[in-house]
């Protein structure tokens, strides 16, 4: 906390007053109240895009990296000490920034709504240290959903964003078309010195207080006194609650600077990853430790979202449809729980106990996950959506097996989506632990598996193919599965 | 050639260059209608009270508990109505509801000094309801004969006789999905108060005529009294043509009622509960065929769902109804149509206006039939093309057919299509798992309204001393690119540079009597109009020039912001001319208009020549399926696409790209699902979000994309030769849609047929990917009948009222009125 201070933003490298805000206040309501209307609000639930801005994130060692992140979910009090650039502030008509000029000459922009939240996305990419090192093909395929272009530009990037004029090629070209920020390019010198410090933070609104922390210690004083307080994060459903859906409450607890729930650890027992690490900074943490969340971040909604989303927060809506849990059950994950009363663990398996309802308390919350190791040999993350990028699953399968010498010997599987809370498929588990990794085994199984859960008819998928994706997501990791001289072609 | 189609050498139009605001767009300075707010001093801001119930009476409406929460300036309702209480033109849309017609209307407005006061005001109102029974679906709504306004009938030949002689006759039903809009800026209209009672609205608006009128008729003041200005709109595709109207009537009515300025703006999920999309529609066809696939007739009803009101559901149908050819010959047909009345959003405009509807019918149905006639599909659409001087069913001669072909061909061999065709049957053979199929479809388009009066256009060009140009007209931004191309078509008439031109926003005080921008025609209409001022600018300008250089005046040439004779010497600066007219006291601005002729339509016939001229093109689509789950990725495409002689390549190609990505998604992902049950939800719509309805993002985007133009495509009597772009190539996704079914398809042995439901979602191809491999018949679809009784198409009742939309009927009421004046009978 800082008594007496003023809570303020540097916005475009000037310092703004948090002024009138609200801890239901969105940063871009709040930008657009100072006269910076470049950032728009298309759906207010982080699904277009149009509002993102970009936030001066550390870059997990000691320098600073520019995210992208949709300023209608975060709380602007979040936003305090902190460091925001809009497109007004990364250049004008008259003198465009690169990213604004490729856009502008290609014709990547029609009507010009979406276009300040790509430019933002499309930056955030721009300055992202080792860009140039990743240069592809720019094609993608089932097998590599990452299609980054000659410049090393991973198109994921712009995930989160929707133009519905362009029809994106010429969005696409231009972010191909992209070189390396200059030497004197400020943004791309400022990534070298530290990011802002965490501040701890209190908003004192008229309809009540958004706190932010110093540490696990004092979060936790706060949620004994405020037993009804909400835990906020990455604000990535929460905002969705606030903006869509009035939800208000008198006191927020801030939790995504806490420095105890940002560590991740790895023993040979296990990986430890800190609940309010985003997807974005857990992805690139792992490094690949991890190969099936590895398949999973891709298509965990969209990179705007994954630089602000936890794995705390994933498990703390209790959501039936997150993608992360089918992953994390099928690698037989832990939950850390942490109170007044100390810590406790709890298998992922355990947690859920009805429709967004869990075994945490509400003076506890998640510190961290820890994933066991060795990890299982043949893993696989299958989601069912209509859009490849930024959709929510109809059905999501994640598959830990290990098959030795033709048999399997361990099987985990996770399910998402056909039922009230992500489940773990035993029924399955149990009728390939101990048989041939074979046709025959997988048919079996497979039809043990068409009837796990109990899925249901709604807008994104009726009951029917949601088990008819049940039944047929063995076979698919089978034919992806098979050992060499089993003769199914390999896709 | 005609004066309005010739271009001078070295013309601004047919440059490739950016749009006119995009260096304001990647910055954020381009301003929408909701970025107002922040810079209008004491603003209030509206929220409506949306009732929960899908069809019931309004029994109570008590306002007053709003007025208790802090910040709660007004409730608007019906008693505060001094003009029409209803915001649309045929008087079936009461803008303050006794009755709810669909699940969310808005009852009332609650205006606040903020959103939040707003909110929670509308939260605070107390509505008693009486409920009524519903009707969600076409089906509910033929079973149970529920329909709205006229049932047009197309026909020509005899459809019955040429069925009892064709060698194959086939039948079935499609029922084909709407589309929401999902412009990515919402309905916003913020109005206030002038001096003496002038009302100003800037409305994100298609037709800020129409939203005038509308404003005009609510508040009870004449047309005068209200300026509507649209600055730029966040996307339109139709569902800122009628839809806008209410709203700004609203925040019209809330800044009379308090003296204050007012913001409406609607959020995404009040946007989609509140607001029309495209009809869905049902069809049920019988189609007869010769032994060599040529289409002999056509029998078809299509049904639309028109939702609670009227609005432009009729002349939609009109469209869908000319278009059921698409680029085919059918000597036979019978095509009826009727809109049914359900308890849902108003369905409305959305680029295409029908015709997709109408073509994806008669592309389902080659689409279907070509396997049970042994003919692989694109060589079945390509038998069928018209060929010149053949006749659309309406009468119309299908001018320059053959630029179809030269499309098609000219995909065929760009797209290298025959090399492809054989690795994808490699690929198939060799890939138990995955499924790859090319389609190719072609797109006829006919372009000006149907409705011959919307055909006019008017403009205004200011040539300032310093020789500045400023431009008006009437037609609006929408991110098609209307305007840069005004400002090219503005500089080439005057001969200047285009940095010497500005376009000023569109305003009703300005340009009156407008058309909506709409039916593609933006640029067909307004740049003539625009072309038709300068030249009378220029007329002047050249008598000035003519006594200055001795050169006679129509020996003038205009051009680089020079004017020259063919002498020595003989050359003028733009600026210093016009600095000389001024002296001269020449006039040196000029209200442009122009008419499209030629056109006559005769809708309760459905009969005449509606168009200008057709719009042609033609797309390849090559498709994976994945087997497992119904999956699929486009992998490529190839389009050629007749736009004449472009005036803006850029724009030209970014409206072809963004149309078929459109389309695509129509036809693919993009959902709209009502909830259907009996449940106490019932007529909700259960994808009111961006989570739940999905557009193309850039995952959707074909994986190779190539756009050409048709070249040496220049359109005679149409401004510097050019066609219109912006929805035709919208329906060159069905190549998608037809690839989709293919791929489906070759899970089967040869010759299989599959029913693909639309839209071809995941789960759609994965039923289909069963059906092929002798599953079920997919859910939502009917089986293809060949011969016997099969699906006979309902015919309307004998009395059925023909189509005769309300303003057509002004507008020939008009004309009796006049002609009988005019021969002294009248009285």
């Amino acid at each position: 906390m800082r008594p007496g201070q003023r809570l303020s933003v540097t916005v475009n490298g000037t310092e703004r007053e948090l002024a009138g805000v609200e801890p239901a206040t969105n940063a871009l309501d709040w930008l657009r109240g100072l006269g910076l209307t470049g950032a728009k609000e298309g759906c207010a639930e982080g699904e277009c895009g149009a509002c993102a801005v970009l936030v001066a994130r550390s870059d997990g060692a000691s320098g600073t990296e520019w995210t992208a992140l949709n300023a209608c979910l975060l709380p602007a009090a979040a936003l305090d000490g902190q460091e925001v650039v809009t497109a007004e502030g990364l250049g004008t008509a008259a003198q465009l920034h690169p990213v604004q000029h490729e856009l502008a000459v290609r014709g990547g922009s029609q009507c010009g709504y979406c276009t300040p939240g790509f430019v933002c996305s499309m930056a955030a990419e721009y300055y992202r240290d080792g860009r140039a090192a990743e240069a592809g093909p720019g094609v993608s395929s089932s097998d590599a959903p990452r299609a980054c272009g000659p410049n090393g530009f991973d198109l994921e990037a712009l995930s989160g964003n929707l133009c519905r004029c362009t029809g994106y090629r010429p969005i696409r070209d231009a972010a191909w078309a992209l070189g390396q920020p200059s030497g004197d390019d400020p943004l791309a010198t400022r990534r070298t010195s530290a990011p802002p410090q965490a501040t701890a933070t209190r908003l004192e609104g008229r309809t009540g207080t958004y706190a932010r922390p110093a540490d696990l210690a004092e979060a936790l004083g706060l949620l004994a006194e405020h037993p009804d307080a909400v835990l906020v994060a990455g604000s990535t459903d929460r905002g969705v609650e606030v903006n869509l859906r009035g939800a208000r409450s008198p006191f927020v607890i801030g939790i995504d600077r806490l420095p105890e729930l940002r560590q991740l650890t790895a023993t040979t027992n296990g990986v430890e990853i800190g609940a309010v690490l985003t997807l974005t900074e857990v992805e690139r943490a792992l490094a690949g430790q991890v190969p099936l969340l590895d398949q999973v971040f891709p298509q965990f909604a969209s990179r705007l979202i994954r630089n602000g989303a936890t794995i705390g927060g994933n498990l703390g809506t209790g959501s039936p449809i997150g993608d992360l849990p089918p992953a994390l059950l099928a690698l037989e994950a832990v939950v850390l729980l942490v109170g007044a009363e100390g810590e406790r663990e709890v298998a992922l398996a355990d947690y859920f106990t009805g429709y967004r309802q869990s075994v945490r308390r509400a003076d506890e919350l998640v510190r961290a996950v820890r994933i066991p190791l060795p990890l299982a040999c043949t893993t696989a993350f299958h989601k069912i959506a209509k859009r490849r990028f930024d959709d929510i699953s109809s059905v999501a399968v994640a598959f830990a097996l290990d098959v030795v010498d033709g048999m399997v010997q361990r099987a985990r599987i996770g399910l998402g989506g056909v039922a009230a809370t992500p489940v773990r498929a035993l029924a399955t588990e149990a009728a390939l632990e101990g048989r041939t990794w074979s046709a025959e085994t997988v048919q079996r199984a497979s039809e043990v598996m068409e009837s796990e859960g109990t899925p249901l008819d709604d807008h994104r998928a009726s009951a029917a193919y949601r088990r008819a994706m049940l039944g047929t997501a063995l076979q698919r990791l089978h034919a992806e599965n098979v050992p060499d001289g089993e003769g199914t072609t390999h896709e | 050639m005609s004066d309005l189609s010739l271009r001078p050498a070295d013309p601004v139009v047919g440059q490739a260059i950016p749009h006119e605001s995009a260096g304001l767009h990647v910055t954020g300075a381009a301003l929408y209608t909701d970025d107002l707010t922040v810079r209008t001093h004491g603003i209030l801001h509206a929220h409506p009270v949306q009732a929960p119930h899908t069809h019931a009476k309004v029994t109570r409406l008590h306002t007053a508990p709003a007025l208790d929460v802090p910040g709660v300036v007004r409730v608007l309702t019906a008693d505060d109505v001094p003009g029409v209480n209803d915001g649309g033109v045929k008087g079936d849309e009461p803008l303050f509801p006794s009755e709810v017609m669909f699940f969310g209307q808005a009852v009332c407005w609650v205006l606040g000094e903020t959103l939040e006061a707003a909110r929670l005001g509308s939260l605070a109102v107390e509505v008693d309801y009486e409920p009524l029974p519903a009707i969600i679906t076409v089906r509910e709504a033929i079973e149970r004969d529920s329909f709205q306004g006229g049932a047009p009938r197309l026909e020509r030949g005899d459809v019955d006789d040429a069925l009892a002689g064709a060698s194959h006759v086939f039948s079935g039903e499609l029922d084909l999905a709407g589309q929401e809009h999902f412009y990515l800026e919402t309905q916003c209209a913020v109005a206030h108060v002038d001096e003496a009672g002038q009302v100003f609205v800037q409305s994100s608006t298609q037709h800020p005529s129409e939203t005038q009128e509308i404003v005009a008729h609510v508040l009870g003041l004449s047309s005068h009294a209200v300026t509507v200005q649209c600055l730029r709109m966040g996307g339109g595709f139709g569902g800122k043509e009628m839809q806008p109207h209410g709203y700004a009537a609203v925040a019209a009515l809330g800044a009379t009622l308090t003296g204050r300025p007012v913001r409406l703006r609607l959020n995404r999920s009040q946007d989609l509960t509140l607001t029309g999309k495209r009809h869905g529609f049902h069809a049920q066809w019988r189609a007869g065929f010769d032994g060599d696939g040529r289409l002999l007739a056509l029998d078809a009803t299509l049904t639309s769902d028109g939702g609670w009101s009227l609005d432009l559901s009729e002349p939609v149908l009109a469209r869908a109804l000319c278009h059921v050819d698409n680029a085919y010959w059918i000597p036979n047909v019978r095509v009826n149509g009727r809109i049914a009345l359900t308890h849902k959003t108003s369905q409305t405009a959305f680029r295409g206006f029908g015709g997709p509807q109408g073509m994806l019918v008669i592309e389902d149905v080659i689409g279907r039939c070509a396997p049970r006639l042994g003919i692989d599909p694109a060589v079945l659409r390509r038998r069928n093309f018209y060929a010149s001087g053949q006749e659309t069913p309406y009468g119309q001669p299908v001018r320059h057919a053959e630029r179809a072909v030269a499309c098609w061909e000219q995909v065929l061999t760009t797209g290298d299509v025959a090399a492809r065709t054989a690795q994808i049957a490699t690929h198939n053979a060799s890939h138990p798992h995955t499924r790859r199929a090319l389609a190719i479809t072609p797109v006829k388009f006919g372009i000006s309204f149907n409705f011959s009066a919307f055909n006019q256009a008017g403009a205004l060009v200011h040539v300032y001393k310093d020789g500045s140009v400023l431009v008006n007209h009437g037609g609006t931004e929408m991110g098609q690119g209307l305007h840069t191309k005004m400002l090219q078509v503005a500089a080439t008439s005057l001969g200047v540079p285009l940095e010497s031109v500005r376009l000023a926003p569109t305003r009703t005080d300005k340009v009156p009597n407008t058309s909506a921008t709409a039916a593609s025609s933006g640029a067909d209409l307004n740049g003539a109009a625009v072309k038709n001022a300068c030249e009378q600018v220029v007329e002047r300008l050249r008598v000035v020039a003519s006594a200055r250089l001795g050169v006679p005046p129509d020996e003038l040439r205009f051009g680089g912001g020079f004017v020259r004779g063919s002498g020595e010497g003989q050359t003028l600066a733009w600026s210093d001319l016009v600095a000389e007219a001024y002296v001269q006291r020449v006039q040196l601005w000029a209200a442009g208009f122009y008419r499209t002729e030629g056109l006559h339509w005769d809708s309760a016939a459905m009969a005449g020549s509606p168009f200008k001229y057709f719009s042609y093109g033609a797309a390849a689509a090559e498709v994976e399926v994945d087997g497992f789950t119904g999956t699929y990725r486009l992998l490529r495409v190839d389009i050629v696409h007749d736009v004449g002689d472009s005036l803006s390549p850029l724009i030209d190609i970014g409206q072809v790209e963004g149309g078929f990505v459109q389309g695509a998604g129509w036809l693919t992902l993009e959902d709209l699902r009502w909830d259907e049950s009996s449940g106490p939800t019932r007529g909700r719509l259960a994808t009111a979000s961006a989570s739940t309805y999905k557009l193309p993002s850039l995952s959707e985007m074909p994986e190779v994309f190539n756009v050409a133009l048709l070249e040496r495509a220049h359109e005679d009597g149409v401004v510097y030769g050019s066609k219109a772009v912006g929805e035709p190539p919208l329906m060159l996704a069905i190549s998608v849609r037809e690839a989709l079914r293919q791929a489906a398809s070759a899970f089967g042995p040869p010759g299989t047929v599959v029913d693909l439901a639309s839209p071809a979602t995941p789960e759609a191809v994965f039923w289909a990917v069963r059906q092929a491999r002798g599953g079920a018949q997919p859910p939502h679809t009917v089986a293809v009948l060949e011969g016997g009784v099969g699906v006979v198409p309902e015919q309307p009742d004998a009395d059925a009222q023909s189509l005769q939309p309300r303003s057509e009927q002004v507008a020939q009421d008009e004309q009796v009125a006049q002609v009988a004046q005019s021969s002294g009978r009248g009285g």
